[in-house]
């Protein structure tokens, strides 16, 4: 073992960041710090098979490991991890007390593969059929399967059809019924509700984005994403700043930075906004609200490409450094790897299943599942690439300037330059 | 030499002593033995994973503890000991390691050591033979479940066929020699016993090792129930220190890409995105001086920090000061009421109270554009948002300064303000000159401390503005960034954590924050000579 203890070290340095933050220790003038809690590293519970997630699918995931322990005569320990899962597995596996099974989403694949902290997963043909394309597809990571994919999730468009009967076929068209319903009625504060904020969201523009003909990586031969090329700066994403632009502060006042994803789902829930761009986890709030909804794929814009939002699988992966890998391979590729275990996600964690069987059973039952399912099967899995984590601050914070005025063409050229000078 | 009496006198004394220390004594025995039981206790497993610098640092500690209370001597020692060690251990011990971890390049890439590296891409390309059958695995042993030598009783869903795998190869058995049932072998034939799973779980580093020979590969377990066929398409020459591809023959040499090292083929193909740990000297160092963003960022974002820091301190002081004040006044009623109300904002998690914060200053659907009927776009413009910081840092630091104030005033001698009260000195002036002299004895330090907080305080900027406002072609400084929001951004916000060049910022802003408290402890100084 060549551990030395080198190991501590992150715990060590954030100790220090933290002593810094503090001063000279004794005065707090506000004593929080949240990032304490993301740098203490969660302990390792002990048990012959521990996985970790977040506290969302903390649930559904005991309901499935639970079983298999209970088959193989094993203690199982679920332990949900608050803030910061990824950064907080990749610290404590390298140390040596993490988790044999960690839960989380296909993006961070290529950032835990270059940390060595997951084990590829050997999945027969047959077996990767059962799943959606785009799902295997996000969990496949230089042509090894990294994740067994349990979920899917993906924008779709939601319409308050009390202020917008009509299901529009283009984004224009939701644009302009949204308008028309924001000068019908008093309350209606906003036609369609995109998040944006203060340092702008890369996430929930995409669709515009990419149906006004911008991209962010080239594919390569294989499928896989090519960092070399870079969308951003681009013909494509000049063409779709302008028309941003256009729907901005200074312009339409469509896109707002005052709307951001802290509000946006209130907003339409409230009634205030006649359209919102959002994902399947804005159901549960749309549904509770009880206001009249219905949801579609998001349409491109008319005579555009088609809108491509981001989609992002869940899946359960395998620690390289678990201290069971034999328990947690057999847990995801045999007891994840089922229908049964499929279904019981879906009950916990509400998101459209990968499993094609299982879609479509559940889709029988819940429309909207139906509708995201199928959104996400034509959506562009989220690039997993080390690199992505390159773009999201300057194109997010581009984006934000752009809806709030600034000269579209000259600032989505600076955030390629950035983003180009931080890929090196 | 000695007079017998005495001495005597004096060893009764001191036998009577001894019965009356018995219990302390076995306490201290107690105390010290499970020290240096949990030195023992350690040994072997930092032996085992050959920490030799934390296994060293243990028994040092232990040494020293028992030393220093074992023996009579050095009394001193008994007292600066404990609080030596701490200090040693939770302030010069990060330091250090700070320091060191600030000449390598560890972050994201680069956490493994570059064997590990090797190994993990070599084990990752493991790929599953096409159109092989997947078995269904019984793993038995002819000898322990720990030690081996093991064996794979196999049987082919599809067809039905037993085979014993063995490191020689794979051979089809007779399905009469064993008990198969659902297709699982579950009695082997005599001389072999099968593995409980968690048997094979325990057994898993050995394991690893066992494959069995085929033409097109070999079979190895996957998980407790399961085997596949496949092979490893990547092979490590060590002497050239090459990873070759096996079925195209290309080959992988490291090659340096910025402050890090990758497999690469010849045309620029990489074998993986992982890296491994370096010592980069002072390239880390080197960075924050040469990157020209950061050296026409930097003098505007320390200006704003001392500024932040200043008006921050200056402003929860003033306001703190003169609401202690007033309601130290004795004629006023209800003071505790209104005490307990003014800490209160002291008493909401300050994350919570931020949060709420920055959404009150939400352009359209803010609290406070609502209620003035303004419509300013207050964290959009630099200044604004400046004046939005350090306003809602005075509500969160206020109570505290309050706090702080109404206890110093109160430990201040009613004589005194008496005395300059006969002397005719008027309210104004009593306050000028007695009381806020002999406050400022108690709170001038912890000025100096609130300042050295505000001065890093990442939490009042990253959770109301995140340091914007941005401008457009500058991504990376904001117009409230204070210098540790800032270079937390430098050093995570873009690819990934790289906590080697985190570490050297850490190294400048410590010597930076330490610097500045320094010279204001000295300005302090001065006011000490009121007493």
């Amino acid at each position: 073992m060549r551990k030395s203890s080198r190991t501590s070290i992150p715990v060590v340095v954030a100790a220090f960041l933290l002593a810094a933050c503090g001063g000279g220790g004794t005065d707090p003038v506000s004593e929080v710090a949240p990032e304490e809690e993301s740098v203490e590293a969660p302990t390792r519970g002990d048990a012959d098979l521990v996985i970790w997630t977040d506290a969302l699918k903390e649930a559904a995931v005991t309901s499935v490991a639970e079983p298999f322990g209970e088959r193989n005569g094993i203690s199982v320990a679920v332990q949900v991890v608050s803030s910061d899962l990824q950064a907080n597995f990749v610290t404590a596996n390298a140390a040596g007390n993490g988790p044999d099974v960690v839960v989380g989403a296909h993006d961070w694949i290529g950032n835990l593969v270059q940390n060595g902290a997951i084990e590829p997963l050997q999945l027969t043909p047959d077996q990767l059929a059962g799943y959606s394309d785009v799902a295997v597809q996000a969990t496949t990571y230089n042509g090894r399967l990294y994740g067994v994919p349990y979920g899917v999730e993906t924008l779709g468009l939601y319409r308050n059809t009390d202020l917008a009967p009509e299901a529009p076929t283009t984004l224009d068209d939701a644009i302009e019924a949204g308008q028309a319903a924001v000068r019908a009625h008093a309350e209606v504060d906003s036609a369609l509700n995109v998040p944006v904020g203060d340092l702008g969201d890369a996430y929930h523009m995409q669709p515009l984005f990419t149906s006004l003909g911008g991209y962010l990586f080239g594919t390569d031969a294989d499928g896989g994403f090519d960092p070399q090329d870079l969308g951003v700066g681009g013909p494509g994403s000049i063409a779709a700043a302008e028309r941003i632009h256009r729907l901005g502060e200074q312009g339409d006042r469509v896109l707002r930075r005052s709307i951001s994803s802290d509000n946006s789902i209130a907003l339409f829930t409230e009634g205030k906004a006649a359209f919102l761009i959002s994902g399947p986890w804005a159901l549960g709030d749309i549904r509770n609200s009880g206001i009249a909804y219905d949801v579609q794929p998001v349409p491109a814009f008319a005579g555009a490409e088609d809108a491509k939002p981001f989609m992002g699988a869940q899946a359960f992966m395998v620690a390289a450094a678990g201290k069971n890998k034999a328990f947690a391979q057999e847990f995801v590729t045999r007891a994840v790897n089922t229908e049964e275990a499929m279904i019981t996600m879906f009950e916990g964690a509400k998101l459209p299943p990968s499993m094609t069987a299982v879609a479509e059973s559940i889709a029988q039952s819940d429309a909207d599942i139906a509708t995201f399912a199928a959104a996400a099967a034509v959506a562009a899995p989220m690039p997993a690439i080390p690199e992505m984590s390159a773009v999201w601050e300057p194109l997010g914070k581009a984006y934000a300037a752009i809806v709030g005025g600034a000269d579209p063409e000259k600032t989505i050229r600076d955030a390629g330059a950035t983003i180009q000078r931080n890929i090196g | 030499m000695m007079n017998a009496d005495i001495s005597a006198a004096a060893r009764s004394r001191r036998a009577d002593r001894r019965r009356a220390v018995v219990g302390p004594l076995l306490l201290k025995v107690l105390a010290l033995g499970t020290v240096v039981g949990t030195a023992f206790a350690l040994t072997p497993s930092l032996v085992g994973q050959e920490r030799w610098l934390f296994l060293a640092a243990i028994w040092v500690i232990a040494g020293v503890l028992v030393a220093t209370y074992a023996t009579g001597r050095g009394l001193p020692a008994k007292y600066l000991v404990p609080g030596g060690l701490l200090l040693t251990l939770f302030v010069v011990y990060p330091i250090v390691m700070t320091g060191q971890l600030s000449a390598t390049n560890f972050g994201d890439g680069t956490r493994t050591s570059k064997d590990e590296t090797v190994a993990r891409i070599i084990a990752s390309s493991v790929q599953q033979t096409p159109d092989a059958p997947r078995y269904n695995l019984a793993i038995a042993t002819s000898g322990t479940p720990q030690n081996g030598p093991y064996a794979f009783f196999l049987v082919d869903p599809g067809s039905g066929s037993v085979f014993l795998g063995t490191p020689e190869g794979l051979e089809q058995l007779d399905p009469g020699d064993v008990t198969i049932v659902d297709d699982f072998v579950t009695e082997p034939p005599t001389g072999f016993t099968l593995l409980t799973p968690s048997e094979v779980n325990a057994a898993g580093p050995e394991l690893a090792e066992f494959a069995v020979p085929t033409d097109r590969g070999a079979i190895r377990q996957l998980g407790i129930s399961q085997a596949f066929e496949g092979r490893t398409t990547l092979e490590y020459d060590e002497a050239r220190d090459t990873i070759i591809d096996t079925e195209t023959g290309t080959e992988f040499t490291p090659q340096q890409v910025g402050d890090r090292e990758y497999y690469q083929s010849e045309s620029g193909q990489r074998i993986s995105d992982q890296s491994w740990l370096a010592y980069v000297g002072f390239d880390n160092y080197l960075r924050v001086f040469g990157d020209d963003r950061i050296r026409n960022d930097f003098l505007r974002i320390f200006v704003w920090t001392v500024l932040f820091a200043t008006l921050s301190v200056g402003s929860t002081f003033l306001l703190g000061f003169a609401l202690a004040v007033a309601l130290n006044d004795r004629r006023l009623r209800g003071q505790k009421i209104y005490r307990a109300i003014l800490v209160l904002p002291y008493a909401i998690p300050g994350f919570i109270s931020l949060l709420i914060w920055a959404s009150f200053f939400n352009r359209d659907f803010g609290l406070i554009n609502q209620v003035t009927g303004l419509d300013v776009n207050w964290f959009g413009d630099p200044t604004l948002a400046k004046g939005a910081v350090l306003l809602v840092n005075l509500w969160m630091g206020f109570p505290y300064m309050f706090l702080v104030c109404t206890g110093a005033l109160q430990a201040i001698p009613e004589e005194l303000k008496e005395a300059a009260e006969l002397d005719g000195a008027g309210g104004f002036t009593r306050l000028r000159l007695i009381t806020l002299p002999l406050l400022l004895v108690g709170v001038a330090p912890l000025l100096v401390a609130s300042f050295a907080f505000n001065f890093n305080n990442f939490n009042a900027i990253a959770l109301l503005t995140q340091g914007g406002p941005f401008s457009p072609d500058n991504p990376t400084a904001g117009g409230t960034d204070i210098l540790i929001s800032y270079t937390i951004r430098l050093a995570f916000g873009a690819g990934g954590a790289q906590i080697g060049f985190a570490s050297a910022i850490s190294v400048l802003l410590f010597i930076l924050t330490g610097v500045i408290a320094a010279l204001q402890f000295r300005a302090t100084k001065s006011l000490e000579e009121v007493h």
